[in-house]
């Protein structure tokens, strides 16, 4: 981890099994993981207690990955929280999209660990273990 | 698998290769070279050293040493030389003449992540009118024609890859992810040996050979770092993987100071040279 204390990764996905995944991964790159089942709830986290990144969903009822990215860059500025979508959508007209509406970066499902530490690196979370 | 068939599979990729396969890897040859048995419907690798020991089994051997040189690989893997890379080429090509050709090797390129890593960085930099040519090279057929074909899995193109730098300069195309026409013309992919003449390449501003000396033995390792600043010019750098160095093999590279990683010529050398 590049801070003194372990940062705080929202994961944001209406699938239990997924979190779980992110959650075991997220931990062992030393992050403190909170958990939302979907947009709304995502905001609603945001608000009592801001995380420095959000592992985003973009597929999920109530209120989807896309709906809270905006509504988060509309209420708390374009760099808090990062925002690292996650999501089975993997057309490159997606991934433009998402990055224009202020996502630091973009995972497609599936994911490993590999990956992961990767992004977070690239959004300067973590260091690069090599360099 | 006795340890004489071990000890001839192990001598075929030396000598092919330059890779030392020591004893406690007879786990690697199981699970690299399964596929090759079945393919070619060997029973054990004790048939497979019996089989390489056939002169006319050059191509087995090659499939042999193919299997066991290739590794995975990662867009801007380990960031240090593309950060110290970024730095360093504006000023290469200001002590060049405008209009001329800046030529920067990934030796060891496996399927062209460095190579295509390098042209995207270039992309990036203003080198004031010079150009830049981009060789990799690999003992191994299959990756240098990845590396050409420049197609990419999703998993592939998530590996140190910033999304911003994957839209700008990917297509898909039906599941996969194809560099750019405009990266591809920048590089070009051969097989090449770096156990073998190295002249032919012709002369290099800047050489990446990351992760390769680690599996040859220090003769070896002398070798091919002799070469290899033959191939440098005097002001060129060379950057070696984190884990290796040329400390105790050769006097004609040095550290640059101050840099984990980047070499160069040292003065006199460069001089003689």
């Amino acid at each position: 981890m590049t801070g003194e204390s372990p940062a705080t990764c929202l994961v944001v996905d209406d699938s239990r099994t997924v979190r779980k995944a992110a959650r075991r991964i997220l931990e062992k790159l030393g992050f403190t993981v909170a958990e939302a089942g979907d947009g709304a709830e995502a905001l609603t986290a945001c608000r009592s207690s801001m995380p420095q990144v959000v592992l985003l969903d973009w597929n999920m009822p109530v209120m989807d990955g896309l709906e809270f990215l905006r509504a988060a860059r509309a209420e708390f500025g374009p760099d808090h929280p990062i925002v690292v979508l996650c999501t089975t959508e993997a057309a490159m007209e997606k991934i433009v999209e998402a990055l224009g509406a202020g996502a630091q970066e973009y995972v497609m499902k599936p994911f490993d660990e590999g990956i992961l530490r990767d992004k977070f690196v690239q959004v300067g979370l973590l260091r690069d273990e090599a360099a | 698998m006795t340890p004489e068939s071990f000890a001839f599979i192990a001598g075929v990729v030396k000598s092919r290769s330059g890779l030392v396969l020591t004893s406690d890897k007879g786990y690697m040859l199981e699970t690299r070279l399964g596929p090759l048995l079945k393919r070619d419907g060997l029973a054990s690798l004790d048939a497979l050293a019996l089989k390489l020991r056939d002169p006319r089994s050059s191509a087995l051997a090659d499939a042999v040493t193919e299997a066991l040189t290739t590794n995975e690989s990662s867009f801007f893997r380990d960031g240090k030389p593309f950060d110290h890379l970024r730095q360093a080429l504006p000023v290469l090509a200001r002590a060049r003449a405008p209009g001329s050709l800046l030529r920067i090797w990934s030796a060891a390129c496996s399927t062209g992540q460095e190579a295509y890593s390098i042209a995207m960085l270039v992309q990036e930099l203003n080198l004031e009118g010079r150009r830049v040519e981009i060789i990799g090279t690999d003992i191994a057929d299959s990756v240098v024609a990845r590396a050409r074909e420049g197609y990419f899995t999703q998993f592939e193109v998530q590996r140190g890859m910033p999304a911003r730098l994957l839209v700008k300069h990917f297509r898909q195309e039906s599941g996969r992810w194809r560099v750019s026409p405009e990266l591809r013309a920048m590089a070009r992919f051969e097989r090449g040996t770096l156990l073998g003449d190295l002249r032919g390449f012709g002369r290099f501003d800047v050489i990446f050979c990351r992760n390769v000396l680690i599996y040859f033995d220090a003769p070896t390792k002398t070798r091919v770092l002799n070469a290899l600043a033959a191939q440098l010019l005097p002001d060129g750098v060379l950057y070696l993987g984190g884990a290796e160095t040329v400390l105790g093999l050769t006097d004609r590279l040095a550290p640059l100071a101050g840099e984990r990683g980047a070499y160069g010529r040292p003065r006199e050398a460069a001089l003689a040279g």
